[in-house]
């Protein structure tokens, strides 16, 4: 089921600066594929605070992280990058002509002269609520995400969060589950009103329990959960049968795979040199949240700099015997045209 | 101010407060292992602490935001609060807190 593309730029990371990175090498014609675990573009922006503002980006007073994701977005669109979404950075390796072979989960393989870490904290995740020996049953009767509904028909489920997931879940699984058993710690949630009124409205009639109450322990064998204990907020405990376990809780970070792609890390993070922001290995860069150098600063604005500086860098690796030419995007006709303007 | 800290593996330390810092930027700088991956927005639920009774009443009633992202921190308690939402003043001097599990 693998898939090899050739490109001049593998990018790991379509957040903000992994976006400007296509930017910047796109000015100086190196074209760029992108690959992220998340489903569309933005990294933290879209993912953590799509609706905050944002004031510290220059020449925007004030943006939200969707705004400044999709006008990034549209700024890179001249560049045509290609994305690989919704997979995860899998392995990395040095082919005999010294180009990098990126591998994704998804079974596409990237080969470029230069990788570009652009992973801010790592791979979004979805997060593991803390119970003893949860992970023996993951993949078997725990899972954190509903991929075919028909493999949870005739189920006795239960589900826990409070969020859309959690809501949507609990309402689009009512109707093939043998049971359905909702779990939250309050009699209230952060999701869409509808949706709350019409859990409300199964549990009414019902269709589903809905229990204000954590999981503390899993019972079961080989995998195979057949209970769990539940705790109410005054400390009562009692056993809940069931076989399957849904957690919603979101999503969080983890630096995952590029641990051990061989990179010099310093507390999860890729030292890098400030003129190039490139790696120890040579054709790895690393820009954004995910490197470090005296004087870092996570601030976006530093990321779009390192992007920059980076591009200049990788084109001497890609385009070895071509001569670089610094221009300006306000006086260059040449740079005009590649951005559809002139 | 003092504030009396828990690790995860139970140990406990005193870390000087700063007012008008959040206990969340005290912790990290101090070398917690607290995430805090949205940097303090209030967006995220990696820096979810417990904070010791006695010491919970005393904070200011937390925000409908708060409340929304506890729902997904986990192994939400009746005494969990995010600790960038608490902060350091006069008043909280010796405030305890214990980081919850990731």
């Amino acid at each position: 089921m693998s898939r090899t593309v050739e490109t001049d730029v593998a990018i790991i990371g379509a957040g903000p600066i992994g976006l400007f990175a296509v930017f910047e090498l796109g000015l100086l014609d190196l074209k760029a594929h992108l690959i992220d675990i998340l489903d569309r573009p933005g990294g933290q922006l879209t993912e953590l605070y799509p609706e905050k503002p944002i004031y510290d980006i220059p020449g925007l007073p004030i943006v939200t992280g969707q705004e400044l994701a999709d006008r990034l977005m549209e700024q890179i669109k001249p560049f045509g990058a290609t994305f690989h979404l919704s997979q995860m950075a899998s392995g990395l390796t040095k082919l005999a002509d010294g180009r990098w072979k990126l591998i994704t989960d998804a079974g596409i393989e990237i080969v470029a002269p230069v990788v570009v870490v652009a992973a801010g904290g790592g791979s979004f995740v979805p997060k593991r609520p803390p119970i003893a020996g949860i992970e023996a049953y993951e993949g078997k009767s725990v899972h954190y995400a509903v991929r075919k509904m028909e493999a949870f028909r005739g189920k006795n489920i239960l589900i826990a969060g409070g969020g859309d997931s959690a809501l949507d879940w609990t309402i689009n699984l009512a109707p093939v589950a043998a049971k359905l058993t909702l779990v939250h710690h309050r009699d209230g949630f952060r999701a869409a009103q509808h949706s709350v009124n019409k859990m409300r409205e199964l549990a009414a009639h019902g269709k589903i329990n809905f229990e204000i109450a954590s999981v503390k322990a899993l019972h079961g064998e080989n995998g195979q959960l057949n209970a769990v204990t539940l705790a109410s907020p005054d400390k009562k405990e009692w056993e809940h049968l069931c076989d399957t376990f849904i957690p919603f809780f979101g999503l969080t970070i983890k630096l995952g795979p590029i641990a051990d792609f061989g990179l010099n890390l310093t507390e999860n993070l890729i030292a890098v040199d400030t003129a190039k922001f490139e790696s120890t290995t040579p054709g790895i860069f690393a820009i954004g949240d995910i490197n470090t150098y005296p004087g870092k600063l996570k601030l976006i604005l530093s990321g779009f700099h390192e992007a920059a500086l980076m591009a200049q860098a990788a084109f001497h690796i890609v385009r070895p015997n071509e001569k670089l030419r610094f221009q300006y995007t306000t006086s260059s006709s040449s740079l005009q045209k590649k951005l559809g303007v002139a | 101010m003092k504030i009396v800290a828990t690790d995860r593996k139970g140990a406990t330390r005193d870390v000087e407060g700063r007012d008008g810092w959040s206990v969340m930027e005290i912790l990290r700088d101090a070398g917690f292992d607290i995430a805090a991956e949205c940097g303090g927005a209030c967006a995220c639920a990696t820096c979810h602490v417990y904070v010791t009774d006695g010491w919970f009443e005393k904070l200011a009633a937390r925000s409908d935001a708060e409340i929304d992202m506890l729902d997904m921190a986990l192994a939400v308690e009746p005494n969990s609060r995010l600790s960038c939402q608490i902060t350091c003043a006069p008043e909280l001097d010796g405030i305890a807190v214990t980081i919850a599990p990731e």
